[in-house]
């Protein structure tokens, strides 16, 4: 979908502004400049004060991405569980450092903090979609799962 | 004692959640009309009476708060559940939700009637989207049956930011603003969200009202500490056998947590410092295992119950490793809007990496513990205000572990 007919369905929503952003990323994966500045211009704000929103929060990104994001949890109870050992995997699997995405535009690696999974640390999440006890062993598969 | 007691949690595994039915079979929405066809005041001085107090990290006394809100004069009000649970090592929230939505958007409606609101919002982390379709297929079935009346309550989704958990940044975030945190007062209950009279409060809190409103506030005041009734869930994360969640009264203690609920620490193994209350929340040694979970005594040791997570490290653990990492967690999640946070977390962060590395020496140290003070009182919000506990407390209960790493 064109994101002008995105954000026009929040158009109305008081406050809509974060919530038309989580749908244009739903389409895109990343907010595109032209998104931001058209919901500038539909929720009356300054283009900048989109921006502002639009680079305040983590899970936002205003620069393209690989199609699936996979985040790795780096808080204390997945850190002692093992994360360094899985991000260490996930990096040489797809050949890309953490903050960066593949070539082919299929994959984004990504840090995040504690994403509530901590009965099973270490955890991942490939489009929000949470992993439990991650292991190097693990992450070949689940990343075939996306391939 | 060492007992679960289940009150938030009473429906856990015995409803589906997806089908209100089941909810109502069990007594669901007997609270809300009862709520209703009492006197909004009595049913405050209920709540007060119960001394139900915060669950989400604070402990604000939530009678007291409704009250505030209830007199307060404008068109319209709003009730907002804090869903956020941003504090590494905390899923309680996510069980409440998952498990019994229903109970919920009870908890609120009753508070609804209380302040006399017709509005809700319910702001989910971004990290739960599967909870965010259980929340929304709950309130349809709400609204079909008819049982919240009035009332309604939509889902707004966070967009991971931990500020974003402090109210006022929240109701920012709601506005569809830069979560940065208000200058207070005023506060919600006069001025929150678009300016009205707000009440934010934790699901956990919420969660506990419909039972509070069956069973009378003197029931709920008898249960744990006084000062700090009812039960607290807990997430045990960490070295423990029991990598789980319970729910307990508040005068449990933490070794009765650790050593009975948790089944104590894996392959034998020793005890080396538990952190309780999320990655905000001091570290403890052994010699305060067995201090109450409850607010008040958990504070008297310079400590915070928090959001009832209890992060367990074993002998082998390297804790300035760990407190390093904790403090690139406060680096990356300061939002910016006031100095001391801004730049004291970076400088946290910097001197605990030196240290981590085989860099630092015990004058670093020392400027750890006042850069740490300065920020526990010059900070805007809770945020920076607690981001120096880890690095405090480890430097008090455990200097060894810093000395051994100087260069
Ligand atoms: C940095 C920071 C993060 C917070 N995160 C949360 C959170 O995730 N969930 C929550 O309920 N309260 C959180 N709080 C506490 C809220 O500001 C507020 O006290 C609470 O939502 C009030 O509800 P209660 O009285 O029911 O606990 C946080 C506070 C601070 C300073
Ligand atoms: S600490 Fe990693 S999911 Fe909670």
């Amino acid at each position: 979908m064109d994101y002008k007919n995105i954000i026009a369905k929040f158009a109305d929503v008081p406050g809509g502004m974060i919530e038309a952003f989580h749908a244009i990323q739903d389409e895109f994966s990343y907010l595109p400049e032209e998104a931001i500045i058209e919901a500038a211009k539909v929720f009356g704000v300054p283009a900048a004060d989109a921006y502002g929103v639009a680079t305040f929060y983590s899970y936002f990104s205003v620069k393209s991405r690989g199609k699936n994001i996979i985040r790795i949890c780096e808080s204390a109870p997945c850190h002692i569980a093992g994360a360094d050992e899985v991000v260490a995997a996930l990096e040489r699997e797809l050949g890309i450092t953490m903050g960066n995405s593949t070539a082919d535009g299929r994959f984004a690696l990504e840090f995040a903090q504690c994403v509530g999974q901590c009965q099973a640390t270490p955890v991942i999440t490939v489009n929000s979609k949470p992993y439990f006890d991650v292991t190097p062993a693990k992450v070949v598969e689940i990343i075939a799962e996306y391939k | 004692m060492a007992e679960e007691m289940r009150i938030v949690l009473r429906n856990y595994g015995k409803i589906d959640p997806l089908k209100i039915d089941d909810y109502i079979s069990l007594g669901g929405y007997n609270a809300l009309k009862k709520a209703c066809a009492t006197d909004k005041t009595a049913l405050i001085d209920d709540i007060k009476k119960s001394n139900l107090r915060g669950r989400g990290g604070a402990g604000f006394n939530c009678g007291m708060k409704w009250s505030f809100a209830a007199m307060a004069q404008a068109d319209q009000k709003y009730v907002v559940c804090n869903a956020d649970e941003g504090e590494p090592g905390t899923y309680k929230d996510r069980l409440i939700m998952e498990n019994d939505p229903q109970t919920l958007l009870e908890g609120m409606a009753i508070c609804a009637y209380a302040i006399g609101a017709t509005k809700g919002y319910i702001y989910c982390r971004g990290e739960y989207p599967q909870v965010v379709k259980i929340l929304n297929t709950a309130i349809a079935q709400a609204k079909e049956k008819g049982v919240l009346g009035d009332f309604d309550i939509e889902v707004r989704m966070g967009a991971g930011a931990y500020v974003c958990g402090e109210e006022t940044a929240l109701i920012e975030s709601l506005e569809g603003n830069r979560g940065e945190p208000r200058y207070k007062p005023p506060y919600p209950p006069a001025q929150g969200l678009w300016q009205k009279p707000t009440i934010v409060n934790n699901v956990e809190t919420f969660a506990a009202i419909p039972v509070i409103v069956e069973k009378g506030g003197e029931w709920f005041a008898s249960i744990g500490a006084p000062s700090y009734p009812g039960t607290k869930v807990l997430t045990l994360t960490g070295d423990i056998n029991n990598r789980t969640f319970f729910e307990v009264p508040t005068n449990t203690t933490i070794r009765e947590v650790i050593y009975k609920l948790g089944g104590g620490i894996p392959s034998g193994k020793k005890f080396k410092a538990v952190q309780i209350g999320g990655t905000s929340g001091a570290f403890i040694p052994e010699s305060q295992l067995d201090t109450p979970i409850a607010f008040d005594a958990m504070t008297a040791i310079d400590a915070a119950l928090g959001s009832g997570a209890v992060f367990v490290l074993d002998e082998t653990r390297d804790l300035v490793d760990v407190t390093t990492q904790i403090a690139k967690f406060f680096e990356h999640e300061s939002c910016g809007k006031c100095a001391p946070c801004r730049e004291g977390t970076m400088r946290m962060f910097d001197l605990m990496e030196k240290i981590n590395d085989g860099e630092g020496s015990a004058q670093d140290v020392a400027l750890l513990n006042k850069l740490g003070r300065v920020m526990s009182y010059s900070c805007l919000c809770g945020l920076g205000q607690a981001a120096p506990a880890p690095v405090l407390s480890t430097i008090k209960h455990f200097p060894a572990d810093y000395n051994a790493k100087f260069a």
